[in-house]
């Protein structure tokens, strides 16, 4: 029986985003889900070589320290981007989602100017 | 799905369990994964900016390979991604209909998670050996507490999939959907447990 | 000559007593048929008591719990207060904290920073937050916005068995060798990582109770996004859940951070790191070991970036509280409610930034301090406007004094002191005065004390008959009103006064080794003290008051003649039956909201307040004065 508060904003969004489709909408076609599987593999190869180059730069060329975490986290957050992106299907959430995670990513911020209030502007400068 | 609450069952029926609320689009597991992720992000957060804090602070500060074995811990790298596409395919299968399959996919996550485990196990005694403690100086104690907090969360996560795998999964007889929206949820946690380590791996490891 | 009350009943107008009396007899049958029906699935003791996953009978353990806990900090402060008032003096009582702390009853300096650290502690941790967001929250938010219980309620049960296991914790640490944590309820390193065993298990009870608090404020997020009943937009809430709905995400945003630096501290301790130890430190006389290049301050930036957000944590239920009595017993809506809306999630917002303004004596440079001051200057204005809002609400109405609204009147003056005695402190300059002194103690108390613990009084006089069937005795409650209001203030007005002297707080001695300072605090401490003991006394009425109800309650001894809504509200709190039972949801069929949260009074309207799930009504007979029965029109639905 279907609930009454649905008439309040009736339907569910199905929005395709590169290939993943919605993942709260709970009638997916078999070949939405199997054509979803192929962009999941596609992503850990792609995985896979963005480790073996920043393993590659950073210990095996020993880039110097700065370009090395320069390199390091450019990388790690285009693999981030793609594990939440398209393993987390963040590519296709909700707004309310969405709403969150840019709450907690301000707030992350904040977190990380921490160490910089901390040592830009010692007392006496 | 029924929003009436149930007078007079044993189990009280709570609304958009499985189904998603239309006007929201999400059902009510989803929006609390993420909301606890959320707070997770700021744990792990706050270590990272502790780890900067001290890393500038510090007069000196060894590179990650000086003291720690990269090739191990790169084989560990490949090895968590791959549990997280496993638990993605887990949770697709599952989608489809294959319990069998789904199970087959979430065995091999747990495997994974574990060979992950066993390895970490290696490297800190491996680094015991060679005289390297938590206490021996700021880099090494930064690492020991981020990745042993990090190994918890991975031990969390091997414990609620052997949960699912076995008795929980009574639960796809009865309610394949619910049962396959666990294993998403549990898999939106898992894939986080791999995101914290793509930058805790290099950070620590190659920097 | 006198109307008599008429309701509609179905389709039918009858008289209001003979139509309650038919009510009751249905419902009596109703209950026996149901009993008659559940004999088998009743569950059992442990899992219905114990174990309970119903939101409501959680609200009361957390309830329960957090008033023993918040009544054990008061004794705590009271021996504190002994000290302060008559320092060095041997008292009997003292020596209850045994031989070790207090040898021939006289208080050791020791000892006397223990008292203090757990007092914050467990006031804060133990007692206001369980209270005001585990009790009230729990009971309230679901009944409040319709739904059959919380999005999660095993979590929700899994929440409340962190809080306690992480309460005995910390009890616990009393007894461990060198007695429990004695750095500060602020657990400063390095002082807080050479303390003795009792600091240790304070960290590990912190773990706990921030585990419960996060499993807690997820399931408050997801319910009331998720849960809230049919027609119940974002800005018909009650505020009080908005205020329990921004408190949940300062909760699950800032918590982590005070986790991970527990983490830390703990390593230090446990593990010799040295994250918040300096090089070439010096304890008695003795080099430490440790390998050193840490940095205390870290603690100190970890742990205000969570205990800012936690003070507003301590003030938003409680103004959730405040509003919603204040609109009751004025019959008339909250005056500016969109604006209080704005400004409670403004606030939220801005209470991740001011942090470091507990910090500006710590050697930060000038355009630092100078950014904090900006925010935290800026994070005033939505105080301001939520007082003033609930100020002229008052505007206007028709004031019932019963005894809720007597503790929700006067924490709006106390919450304006406490409030503006921050302005001070939140300006740098101003700060290097007072910073550290028994200014900053007056003025978090003025918040916390007459603040938000009023209101939870408030709540629990205006709730109680909700919860239990029964009222709590009217003329006791004002005494306990009149006699707390009275010694409260008689115990941190003064602080104010000793602050500006320079009365440095932590002092086990109250200042009088200061020359500076002695004079003050022999003029005021004693005076405090006995305020203090007065205060005690107060609660006594409250206590007999609260367990006589309770315990009679609980033996099945209602007022019959209360109804499910004897202050006659508009919240769908109120559409559930009196003491609605445990685990079969809270309505039998859930509300649909078809109005805003505070239409008392509406003009053009014949009925004087209209429940937020009753449907537009139809002409009323003539001559008729109608007031909808609740629970009647509850069954028409």
């Amino acid at each position: 029986m279907t609930d009454p508060a649905a008439a309040v904003e009736p339907g569910v969004d199905v929005h395709e985003h590169a290939g993943v489709g919605d993942p709260n909408a709970h009638h997916h076609s078999p070949e939405q889900i199997r054509k979803e599987m192929r962009v999941y593999l596609t992503v850990f190869i792609g995985l896979a070589i963005l480790t073996a180059v920043t393993v590659g730069a950073c210990y095996g060329l020993k880039l110097p320290v700065h370009t090395a975490i320069l390199v390091a986290l450019i990388i790690a957050s285009i693999k981030g981007f793609l594990v939440a992106g398209f393993f987390m299907h963040l590519l296709s959430e909700k707004k309310v989602i969405y709403g969150v995670l840019i709450l907690t990513v301000i707030f992350f911020i904040f977190l990380m100017l921490l160490p910089i209030s901390h040592h830009a502007n010692p007392f006496g400068s | 799905m029924d929003a009436h609450a149930s007078v007079g069952h044993a189990e009280l029926e709570i609304p958009y369990n499985v189904h998603p609320r239309p006007d929201t689009g999400v059902y009510n597991g989803k929006l609390g994964v993420w909301l606890f992720l959320a707070s997770e992000v700021m744990l792990f957060g706050a270590l990272f900016s502790s780890l900067i804090l001290l890393r500038t602070g510090a007069d000196s500060w060894p590179r990650g390979y000086e003291m720690l074995n990269v090739p191990l811990a790169t084989f560990n790298t490949f090895i968590l991604i791959l549990s997280s596409v496993t638990v993605v395919m887990a949770w697709s299968h599952l989608r489809l209909g294959n319990l069998k399959l789904g199970r087959i996919y979430i065995s091999v996550t747990i495997l994974c998670a574990l060979v992950f485990l066993v390895n970490k196990g290696f490297e800190y005694a491996h680094e015991f050996r060679e005289g390297r403690f938590p206490k021996t100086n700021n880099f090494l104690g930064i690492y020991f507490t981020m990745t042993g907090l990090h190994g918890l969360h991975i031990l969390g996560g091997v414990i609620v999939f052997l949960y699912f795998l076995g008795p929980g999964a009574k639960m796809w007889a009865k309610e394949p959907e619910r049962y396959t929206n666990r294993i998403e949820i549990v898999g939106l946690y898992w894939h986080f447990v791999d995101l914290v380590w793509i930058f805790l791996f290099p950070i620590l490891y190659l920097m | 000559m006198a109307l008599r009350r008429q309701i509609r009943v179905g389709s039918q107008w009858m008289y209001a007593d003979e139509a309650h009396k038919a009510l009751r007899e249905a419902l009596r049958v109703m209950k026996d048929e149901e009993h008659g029906e559940h004999g088998g699935h009743h569950q059992p003791w442990i899992r219905r008591y114990v174990f309970s996953t119903d939101h409501k009978w959680i609200g009361i353990q957390y309830g329960f719990t957090a008033l023993l806990f918040l009544l054990l900090g008061f004794c705590l402060m009271i021996l504190m207060r002994l000290q302060l008032g008559w320092p060095g003096q041997a008292f009997n009582i003292m020596k209850v904290l045994g031989e070790s702390r207090a040898p021939g009853g006289v208080l050791l300096p020791e000892a006397y920073n223990q008292l203090g650290a757990m007092h914050g502690t467990i006031m804060i941790f133990l007692g206001i937050v369980p209270l005001a967001v585990g009790a009230f929250g729990n009971y309230l938010v679901p009944l409040q916005i319709g739904a059959p219980d919380m999005a999660f309620p095993k979590l929700n049960m899994a929440s409340y068995w962190c809080y306690l296991p992480g309460g005995l914790i910390m009890l616990a640490s009393f007894f461990a060798p060198g007695g429990t944590a004695q750095s500060g309820w602020t657990s400063y390193p390095p002082l807080s990582v050479i303390a003795t065993q009792g600091q240790t298990w304070w960290l590990i009870g912190m773990v706990f109770l921030i585990t419960s608090s996060l499993l807690g404020s997820v399931n408050f997020i997801v319910t009331i996004i998720q849960l809230r009943a049919k027609g119940l937009s974002y800005m018909r809430f009650p505020f009080f859940v908005h205020a329990q709905f921004v408190t949940s995400f300062l909760l699950l945003l800032a918590f982590p951070p005070l986790e991970a630096a527990a983490v830390l501290q703990l390593m230090d301790r446990v593990a010799g790191t040295s994250f918040f130890l300096p090089s070439g430190l010096v304890v008695s006389g003795q080099a430490l070991t440790n390998a050193g290049g840490g940095n205390p301050l870290l603690w100190q930036h970890l742990f205000w970036f969570l205990a800012h957000p936690e003070v507003y944590v301590l003030i938003l239920p409680a103004m959730g509280i405040v509003a919603e009595i204040i609109a009751n017993n004025t019959r008339k809506p909250l005056w500016g409610y969109k604006s209080m809306v704005f400004a409670t999630v403004f606030l939220g917002f801005m209470s991740f930034v001011v942090w470091a303004h507990h910090m500006f004596l710590t050697g930060m440079g000038t355009t630092i301090s100078a950014f904090f001051q900006t925010t935290t200057m800026i994070i005033s204005i939505p105080s301001v406007i939520i007082l003033s809002s609930l100020f002229i609400s008052l505007w206007g109405g028709a004031i019932r004094f019963t005894t809720p609204m007597l503790f929700a009147l006067a924490f709006l003056p106390m919450f304006g002191i406490g409030g503006l005695t921050g302005l001070p402190l939140g300006l740098a300059a101003a700060d290097i005065h007072l910073h550290d002194t028994y200014y900053v103690i007056g003025h978090f108390h003025y918040v916390v004390a007459p603040g938000t613990i009023f209101a939870m009084f408030a709540g629990i006089y205006y709730w109680f008959p909700k919860a239990t069937g029964r009222k709590l005795n009217d003329f006791w409650g004002r005494v306990h009103f009149w006699v707390s209001f009275v010694c409260i203030n008689g115990i941190f007005f003064p602080m104010f006064a000793q602050g500006l002297a320079g009365v440095s707080r932590r002092l086990y001695d109250g200042g009088m080794q200061y020359a500076h300072a002695k004079q003050i605090a022999s003029q005021t401490n004693p005076f405090m003290s006995i305020c203090a003991v007065g205060l005690l006394v107060a609660q006594v009425p409250f206590i007999f008051n609260f367990f006589y109800n309770a315990i009679a309650a609980a033996l099945g001894h209602r007022d019959e003649g209360l109804g499910s809504n004897p202050w006659e509200a508009t919240t769908l709190e109120w559409a559930a039956t009196t003491s609605p039972p445990l685990a079969h949801g809270n309505f039998e069929v859930l509300p649909v909201v078809y109005r805003g949260p505070y239409e008392y009074s509406v003009p053009g309207e014949t009925v004087e307040f209209i429940p937020q799930h009753l449907p537009p009504s139809e002409p009323a007979p003539r001559g008729g004065v109608l007031l909808p029965a609740t629970a009647v029109a509850m069954r028409e639905n």
